[in-house]
């Protein structure tokens, strides 16, 4: 039987990925390796002993023995304002995984896939568009990504680079770029039909974000047809968006 | 040797000690689940209990609802580590579900609208320590939820609890449901942090 034991992780790295969030880089000697969409636990303790933890997304293949999350700061919480703003490098947490063997993607998957993401929910998301590229797969992938503004982006630049059968559309919610086309708004019906696949190519459909987020958009792809048995979710967090 | 996080302090909301270890509070009410949430016409709702000896009680949702209810009040513990205090269901105890039903099976798979399963040792459905639920907080609960009606167990992980609830049967042998081929943990009890295959 396998055991998930927690291991010693040390920041290697932190570099800022939009005013509000963190890309961190942790070192975790034997790392076991992961898939594309899985997470981690994280759990930090304090001197006497008091410990909390928080699930984190794997932001992409791991690199011997490192892995790289990206954790958006939530004001007032309990661990992400610790992860991106407190840590320093060479501070330590424990972190043990990978979790989850639903919301994932394998490199030998042929189909089309159609990612959808709320905020950070791009993070797995990015796990798999980067997990295909260095497999160098061929099965075609459309990224929708919903955001607020295009401060909030993710990942900005490496998805401005062509990556050869990934298509990228921006979904803004709340402020649109100067002269775009699509006024901002919520994720709906037409956006899915414009940027996704038709239901009738039978693409693999992966929905993250928070719960409001992921409600909305699984409905639409049922809504359109898709069947549910290929519309994985995972939903961040408790709060709509 | 234990790993401090330099600096860290942490929140500490209190919760005496109702709260199992890594597990944090929440006022609102999360929502997970693996897939879309299915929708479950009323006249259509059935829910089943198929024995191992091939012997099937069904009730309508009418016959359910004409079913003694009761009001539990419990705190619940999800796997992603939110627990809510308190929370407030009604619905029918599974010991007047199971009142009929004659069986020498140890073991239950919980099967769901849309496809979702659990496993559960079939003595910890009984003696007042699971429901089928189809209000939350006074008000129907609502399909994201769960509803029409869902199952709760709220001594084990909340995946446990499983939505859209639709049957239950019962086995001589052990048979994992959805999470626990996925990894999780096979009981899942939040005391023991038996989160993961392994824990
Ligand atoms: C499977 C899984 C994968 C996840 N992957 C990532 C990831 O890759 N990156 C990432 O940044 N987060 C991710 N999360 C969310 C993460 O686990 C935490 O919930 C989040 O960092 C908030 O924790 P906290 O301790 O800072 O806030 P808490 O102290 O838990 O919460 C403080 C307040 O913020 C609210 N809140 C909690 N979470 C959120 C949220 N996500 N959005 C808005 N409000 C919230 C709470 O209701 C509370 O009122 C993931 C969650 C799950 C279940």
């Amino acid at each position: 039987m396998r055991r998930l034991t927690w291991r010693p992780a040390e920041l290697v790295h932190s570099s800022a990925e939009t005013a509000t969030a963190r890309t961190l880089r942790f070192r975790v000697p034997g790392w076991p390796g992961h898939l594309a969409g899985q997470h981690v636990d994280v759990r930090l303790t304090a001197e006497d002993g008091y410990t909390a933890q928080r699930s984190y997304s794997v932001a992409g293949p791991a690199d011997g023995d490192l892995i790289e999350l990206t954790v958006e700061t939530v004001p007032d919480g309990e661990v992400s304002p610790y992860l991106t703003e407190d840590m320093r490098v060479g501070d330590q947490v424990e972190i043990r995984g990978p979790v989850g063997g639903w919301f994932v993607w394998r490199p030998a998957d042929q189909s089309p896939v159609l990612l959808v993401g709320g905020g950070s929910g791009i993070v797995p998301l990015m796990a798999m568009i980067r997990a295909r590229r260095q497999a160098g797969s061929r099965a075609p992938f459309r990224l929708l990504y919903s955001l607020r503004d295009p401060a909030r982006r993710y990942y900005a630049g490496e998805l401005r680079r062509p990556d050869p059968g990934l298509d990228v559309t921006y979904l803004y919610t709340r402020s649109a770029p100067e002269g775009a086309a699509r006024p901002a708004r919520r994720i709906g019906l037409d956006d899915l039909a414009e940027g996704g696949w038709p239901a009738s190519f039978e693409p693999e459909c992966y929905v993250c974000g928070p719960t409001g987020f992921v409600e909305a958009a699984a409905d639409l792809l049922l809504a359109l047809g898709h069947a549910p048995e290929r519309i994985r979710t995972e939903r961040f967090g408790p709060t709509g968006g | 040797m234990s790993i401090i996080s330099r600096g860290f302090r942490g929140k500490r909301r209190d919760a005496g000690d109702r709260l199992p270890p890594g597990q944090y509070l929440v006022e609102d009410f999360p929502v997970l689940s693996a897939g879309p949430t299915p929708r479950v016409p009323l006249d259509r709702w059935e829910f089943a209990i198929d024995t191992e000896a091939e012997q099937t009680h069904r009730w309508s949702w009418e016959e359910f609802m004409a079913l003694p209810a009761e009001t539990p009040t419990v705190d619940i513990h999800c796997v992603t580590k939110w627990s809510k205090l308190d929370t407030t269901w009604e619905g029918v105890s599974l010991d007047v579900l199971f009142e009929d039903v004659e069986t020498a099976a140890e073991y239950a798979l919980v099967y769901s609208y849309g496809g979702y399963t659990t496993n559960l040792p079939l003595e910890d459905l009984l003696d007042g320590k699971a429901w089928i639920v189809h209000r939350f907080d006074g008000e129907e609960l609502e399909p994201r939820h769960g509803g029409p009606a869902r199952l709760i167990v709220p001594h084990l992980y909340f995946w446990k609890s499983a939505k859209w609830v639709r049957g239950i049967r019962l086995l001589n042998d052990d048979w994992p449901g959805f999470w626990e081929t996925a990894g999780y943990h096979n009981y899942g009890d939040p005391w023991r942090e038996q989160r993961y295959e392994g824990d």
